[in-house]
């Protein structure tokens, strides 16, 4: 294991789902509040931040509620990916020396529904939101449909992943969706896109998360408990991935930057997939957790359907998956989601995460995003 | 009465006699995408040219749209909406292409299974010209 240059001091989280009565930017000005409340120190300690959301402003004008004290602050928009761009940017600039302490900063407002795709800003052309195309859900139903049929997943183990979710968010009072839903109606609700029902699917929210980062031979000044930043690994797309929003895929068939990004976090860390006690992988729908435990290599191709059905990735199971309900019971704030997940973990790693908690003292911890053209993120948390 | 035009000039040459989608190829390594782009993602090189693609393939993968899209972007009937069918068509030697599929009726559909290229209207537009796009339907001999 390499010995980790940064660590997370302080964590704050505006509670996801809706609230009308606070803008985005007031959720996450709420959120740094709640982070330096966290670590004991002020506003003009912070000497650096990276900031965004996707639909709810530029973050660096939450300067003007949180105080000008001239601070570098730069905005990140990464799509899915915003929150865990925010956090790889303020680890960078902390372990090149530049700085000992700043902040990454999530958070984000949507309208209700299914994303509106703005096909211009991703690059398609017109028809292809006219011809019905541009949906996300599409892609998710899509990916997994082929999955089941290569791997043997069954339906269940779909529901079983939402009724887990649920269950879990039951115990966090920061999430959306906290009414435990049995599998049976999940497996009824309506049929978005085949073969995922309503209640597979998370849905566009609110909230937003910050967190103090600094250099770790100095975390001790802000916290008892510092927990590590072994890794932060971002990857983009190559030729032969399936992503999201494409009229084509390459002939080639190929790995996704999931793949690629949880390979290079763990060489980075020095660590492989079985020194990870928990994870919170990105489940934008049922079927991307199952697959998504594979991509990051907890687990090979198809042996998820024993997984699910044994119950190893519940909060007491063998290997416990998005223990605070994940974006299924959250929502997904798209510039705050990546933060959420690290937020948990640094929870679970301080043994504050109460009913929710991971029993036998877990040390390490994995956090992965994915999102729209094809990014993912990965975190490798210790303590 | 308005006449039938194509949903995007230069995405495939319907009218034609044997209508076909329009991709490019890569005069490099061979790549084929779709729709035709210049820039070649596969080795980085700005050589590519036009070309017309297969009109048979098979069922790569596919979902079913079962709730109306938000409009804008979508352009199609949303009073009357039905669910259609989604999927990626895997022309054999050039490029998987995503297109709705003439059914919506999951059992029948199968990965692997024959698809043909179709042209169809999909909605009048504001001029009253009928807006032709194109979709795959299963095979009639599988
Ligand atoms: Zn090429």
């Amino acid at each position: 294991m390499s010995t980790p240059e940064v660590a997370i001091v302080g964590i704050g989280m505006h509670p996801f789902g809706r609230t009308p009565e606070r803008s985005g930017q007031e959720q996450g000005v709420y959120a740094v509040r709640k982070a330096l409340a966290d670590a004991g120190i002020e506003w003009k300690d912070v000497q650096f931040a990276f900031g965004g959301s996707a639909a709810a402003g530029a973050a660096d004008t939450m300067v003007s509620k949180l105080g000008l004290t001239g601070l570098q602050f730069i905005n990140v928009a990464n799509g899915c990916a915003t929150g865990g761009s925010a956090l790889f940017s303020a680890y960078n600039t902390i372990a090149s020396g530049a700085y000992d302490l700043g902040i990454a900063i999530g958070y984000d407002k949507h309208e209700r529904g299914a994303f509106r795709v703005n096909t211009k800003a991703g690059g398609l052309g017109d028809w292809y939101g006219k011809n019905g195309l541009a949906l996300t859900t599409q892609f998710f139903g899509m990916k997994i449909n082929r999955y089941m049929q290569q791997h043997d997943i069954s339906h269940s183990s779909l529901a079983k992943v939402s009724a887990k979710a649920f269950r879990n968010a039951e115990h966090n009072e920061n999430a959306w969706r906290r009414q435990p839903i049995p599998e049976e109606q999940i497996l009824e609700s309506d049929m978005l896109s085949y073969p995922l029902t309503k209640f597979m699917f998370c849905s566009p929210a609110e909230g937003g998360v910050a967190l103090l980062l600094a250099r770790a031979d100095k975390a001790h000044k802000y916290t008892d408990t510092p927990i590590y930043l072994n890794a932060a690994a971002v990857r983009s797309r190559r030729w032969g991935s399936f992503e999201v929003m494409s009229p084509w895929i390459a002939i080639d068939d190929g790995v996704g930057p999931t793949v690629d990004a949880s390979k290079a976090a763990f060489e980075i860390a020095g660590m492989g997939p079985e020194d990870i006690d928990l994870a919170q992988l990105q489940d934008t729908e049922a079927g991307a957790e199952i697959m998504h435990l594979a991509e990051n290599g907890f687990c090979e191709h198809g042996e998820q359907e024993r997984m699910m059905q044994q119950g190893e990735t519940e909060i007491g199971g063998r290997f416990p998956v998005n223990t605070d309900g994940g974006c299924l019971a959250n929502g997904e704030p798209v510039g705050a989601s990546g933060l959420r997940q690290v937020y948990e973990n640094v929870l679970q790693l301080r043994g504050q995460a109460g009913k929710r908690q991971v029993p036998n003292d877990p040390k390490v911890a994995y956090t992965h995003v994915y999102g729209a053209p094809g990014i993912s993120g990965v975190t490798i948390l210790s303590r | 009465m308005g006449t039938q035009v194509p949903i995007q000039e230069g995405l495939f040459t319907w009218p034609s006699e044997d209508p076909r989608l329009i991709g490019s190829e890569c005069n490099q390594c061979g790549a084929v995408l779709f729709p035709a782009q210049s820039g070649c993602p596969k080795c980085a090189s700005d050589d590519t040219k036009h070309r017309e693609l297969g009109k048979r393939g098979s069922l790569w993968t596919w979902t079913i749209q079962g709730f109306p899209p938000k409009a804008p972007p979508y352009a199609g009937d949303l009073e009357n909406f039905e669910p259609f069918g989604v999927g990626y068509i895997e022309l054999p030697g050039e490029v998987k292409v995503e297109a709705r599929l003439t059914t919506a009726d999951k059992d029948a559909l199968k990965i692997g299974m024959e698809m043909d290229l179709q042209f169809l209207p999909l909605y009048v537009d504001d001029d009253g010209n009928e807006v032709i796009t194109f979709a795959f339907s299963p095979a009639q001999e599988q």
